[in-house]
């Protein structure tokens, strides 16, 4: 299956994209779609234990089964408001 | 109401819409973007927002404001984009029937909003630009 996976803020300026596309196959898990996306993307992911997956704009964990379809972004760490 | 927008809010009229004959205490916050961080001069700020979750998101912060504290109303409005100093970014209104709800309920809000809603922020200094909570400060991983 193709993912689109969307990139927001720092994420969005390093990959000078808003989203980035991977080939896996289906019902690969959270964790094995981010090491693909660290092959592909190196630098990208500098910060991985700080990045948060959203799938269908939900919170997941890394052993969710990403699926043909699902709406996926990455959300580095969030500051609503103000701080 | 949840609202995500460019446009400078209001934050008379988001508050309106939590009043109500019922409540007898409007808790209004609001987030003012900040002219230095650290010592450095902040020039201007820019919101990044992943609109379909945050709106979501703000929806199920303000219904569970309405089961935790019963008869209250919430309001959330967050600006993206870019916003001068001095400017309101963020308002979080509660009406409830006492005051002490009103206050609890609107922290709450706050609170969970910088949790982990999807909005990020960037400061503009005169010698460069900082994603707050990425580059040093604020980094939190849940």
């Amino acid at each position: 299956m193709r993912l689109h996976i969307k990139l927001f803020a720092i994420l969005r300026q390093r990959a000078s994209a808003p989203e980035v596309t991977l080939e896996l196959p289906e019902g690969t898990t959270v964790a094995a779609m981010l090491a693909q996306l660290q092959t592909q993307h190196p630098g990208l992911l500098t910060d991985a234990p700080s990045i948060m997956v959203a799938v269908n704009m939900e919170y997941v964990g890394h052993d969710h089964a990403v699926r043909n379809g699902d709406e996926i972004a990455l959300i580095p760490p969030v500051s609503g408001g103000d701080l | 109401m949840i609202l995500l927008t460019r446009n400078p809010l209001d934050d008379i009229a988001i508050t309106a819409t939590v009043r109500d004959p019922r409540n007898g205490g409007v808790v209004t916050f609001l987030g003012v973007t900040r002219n230095q961080t650290d010592g450095r001069k902040v020039l201007h700020l820019e919101y990044e927002a992943y609109p379909d979750m945050a709106e979501k998101m703000l929806e199920q912060i303000a219904l569970e404001v309405k089961s935790k504290w019963a008869m209250s109303e919430c309001s959330i409005a967050h600006r993206f984009g870019r916003v001068e100093i001095g400017e309101v970014s963020l308002v979080v209104a509660v009406g409830s029937p006492h005051r002490a709800e009103a206050f609890a309920a609107c922290a709450f809000v706050v609170d969970r909003i910088k949790e982990n809603v999807p909005i990020w922020k960037k400061e503009f200094f005169a010698d460069g630009e900082t994603w707050v909570g990425m580059e040093g400060r604020h980094a939190k991983a849940t």
